[in-house]
C-alpha cells in the first residue's frame, strides 16, 4: 500500500469512529484499522438510554450508525487485522500488518479500547459459552427458569443482573467488596428487585461442571471460608482492561497500562494522539469516548495543518 | 431475518440440500446481536479467501433451526451464536458464543483443507 493517509486510527469503537467521522469530514484522508469487528465494547451494551439526542437504542445499532457515518464521509475501514509493528517517530508514521501490508500516515490516533476483564480462575475458559457469559442480552434467555450468578458491583453488573431477572428464577450477585461502586439509583433499583440476592466480600475461585457449568466455588474474602454454590450460569461484569499490551515501550503508559495523554489527547510523540477507554481517565462512557475521539481528531488536524504550513514556508524560502 | 450479505437458510430441508451440494459448509446460527454480528462480519470477509467453503447463516429463532439447536454437537451450548462446520454432510465441529477470526480460520484450515 503506497498511498499516504493523513490520519490512521487504530481501533474502531466509539472513540475511533468519532475521530474517523471528524477527520474524514475535514477532508483528511483517513483509515481506521481494527483488530475485530467495528463498534468496540458498545456492541455489548443492551440498551443505551443516556446518549444525548438518542432516546433509547441498542448498543450495536448505535455502533452501526457510527460506522456508516465514518464510511459515508469517505473514511476507509479495514477490519480483522493484526498489527505487528509501529514506527511513530518519523514525520510519516508506518504501521505494519501481519500480512505484510504497510499503512503510512502523517498522524496516528490510538483508540484501542478495552476488553472485559476475566476472573482468571480454573474452569473459566472451559465453560465459556457453556454457562459462562459476558452478555446478558445475547444469552439471557438460555437461563429462563434457571438460577444464575452475576459477578461484579459496578453499573454494568447491577443493570445486567436486573435485566436477567426477566429470565432467571433467582439471580445472585457475588461482589468482592462490602459495597457497590454503581450509581446510587442503580443500587436502589437492584435492592428493590425481588429475585436479586447478594453475596458480598466474596469471589469465585473455581468453576465446576462436566458438560456444562453446574456450580461455582465461592470464597469469603475476609474469613477465607469456601463453599460450593450450585448455579446454571455465571455472567461476568468486572470491568475492562485496556488493549495496550502491544504498545509498551512505544507509547507512554501508566502502571495500569493506560495511555497517558494531555487535554488535547496528545501522547507526547509528535503527530500521535490517543482517545477512548485505552487512555488514563476516570470515567468510561460512550459520550466521553466520543468526545475524546473528537478532540484527538481536531488536535491532529491542527498538527497536520501546521506541518503543511512549515512545508509551504520552506518551499517559499527556497523559491524566494 | 438476519441482515447479512451471506446466504440465509430458511428451512431444515434447505440446510440438508446445502450439505449435499457442498463438501465444506460453515453455518452460523444466531441473532442480530453483539456476539453474533462479529462472526457474520468475519464470514463475509472469508468468503473470498475460502472459495471452496460455502458460508451461510440461519436465524436462531427460526423453528426450522431446531436441526442445529438439537445437533448432539451443540449439547451444553448456552451462548450465541452456534457455529456449525459440516464436511460431506457430517458435523465435524461446532462452537458456541463469539469467535474471532483466528479461531474461525484455524477450524477452517484444520477441517476444510483446499
Amino acid at each position: 500500500m503506497n498511498e499516504i493517509f493523513d490520519v490512521a486510527i487504530i481501533g474502531g469503537g466509539p472513540a475511533g469512529l468519532s475521530a474517523g467521522i471528524y477527520s474524514s469530514r475535514a477532508k483528511l484522508k483517513t483509515v481506521i484499522l481494527n483488530s475485530g469487528s467495528f463498534g468496540g465494547q458498545v456492541v455489548l451494551t443492551d440498551e443505551v438510554a443516556n446518549y444525548p439526542g438518542v432516546e433509547q437504542t441498542k448498543g450495536f445499532n448505535l455502533a452501526a450508525v457510527m460506522k456508516k457515518q465514518a464510511k459515508d464521509f469517505g473514511c476507509k475501514l479495514i477490519g480483522n487485522i493484526e498489527i505487528t509493528e509501529y514506527h511513530l517517530n518519523d514525520e510519516i508514521k508506518k504501521i505494519v500488518l501481519s500480512d505484510g501490508r504497510e499503512i503510512k500516515a502523517r498522524g496516528v490516533i490510538f483508540a484501542t479500547g478495552g476488553r472485559p476483564r476475566l476472573l482468571g480462575v480454573e474452569g473459566e475458559n472451559e465453560f465459556r459459552g457453556r454457562g459462562i457469559s459476558f452478555c446478558a442480552t445475547c444469552d439471557g434467555d438460555f437461563f429462563t427458569g434457571k438460577e444464575v450468578v452475576v459477578v461484579g458491583g459496578g453499573n454494568s453488573a447491577l443493570e445486567e443482573a436486573i435485566s436477567l431477572t426477566k429470565f432467571a428464577t433467582k439471580v445472585t450477585i457475588v461482589h468482592q467488596f462490602d459495597h457497590f461502586q454503581a450509581f446510587p439509583a442503580v443500587i436502589d433499583e437492584a435492592k428493590k428487585t425481588p429475585k436479586l440476592n447478594f453475596i458480598m466480600e466474596s469471589r469465585i475461585v473455581k468453576f465446576l461442571g462436566s458438560e456444562k457449568l453446574e456450580a461455582v466455588e465461592i470464597e469469603h474474602i475476609t474469613s477465607g471460608t469456601r463453599h460450593i454454590f450450585k448455579t446454571d450460569g455465571v455472567f461476568i461484569f468486572i470491568g475492562y482492561i485496556p488493549n495496550t499490551e502491544d504498545l509498551k515501550g512505544i507509547l507512554p503508559l501508566n502502571d495500569r497500562g493506560e495511555i497517558i495523554v494531555d487535554s488535547d489527547m496528545f501522547t507526547g510523540i509528535p503527530g500521535v494522539y490517543a482517545a477512548g477507554d485505552s487512555i488514563a481517565k476516570k470515567y468510561r462512557q460512550i459520550t466521553t469516548a466520543v468526545a475524546e475521539g473528537t478532540i484527538a481528531s481536531l488536535s491532529l488536524a491542527e498538527y497536520i495543518k501546521s506541518k503543511v504550513k512549515i512545508f509551504e514556508d520552506e518551499k517559499n524560502l527556497v523559491v524566494g | 431475518m438476519l441482515r447479512t450479505s451471506l446466504h440465509e437458510i430458511e428451512t431444515s430441508e434447505e440446510l440438508k440440500k446445502l450439505q449435499e451440494e457442498n463438501e465444506n459448509l460453515m453455518v452460523c446460527c444466531g441473532r442480530m446481536g453483539p456476539m453474533c454480528i462479529p462472526v457474520y462480519d468475519i464470514m463475509e470477509e472469508l468468503e473470498e479467501e475460502y472459495p471452496h467453503v460455502k458460508f451461510a447463516v440461519m436465524a436462531f429463532d427460526n423453528p426450522e433451526a431446531a436441526i442445529i439447536r438439537n445437533d448432539p454437537a451443540c449439547r451444553g451450548f448456552m451462548g450465541l451464536p452456534f457455529t456449525m462446520y459440516y464436511k460431506n454432510g457430517k458435523t465435524v465441529k461446532a462452537t458456541t458464543s463469539i469467535q474471532n477470526r483466528q479461531q474461525i480460520t484455524s477450524i477452517l484450515n484444520e477441517y476444510f483443507q483446499k
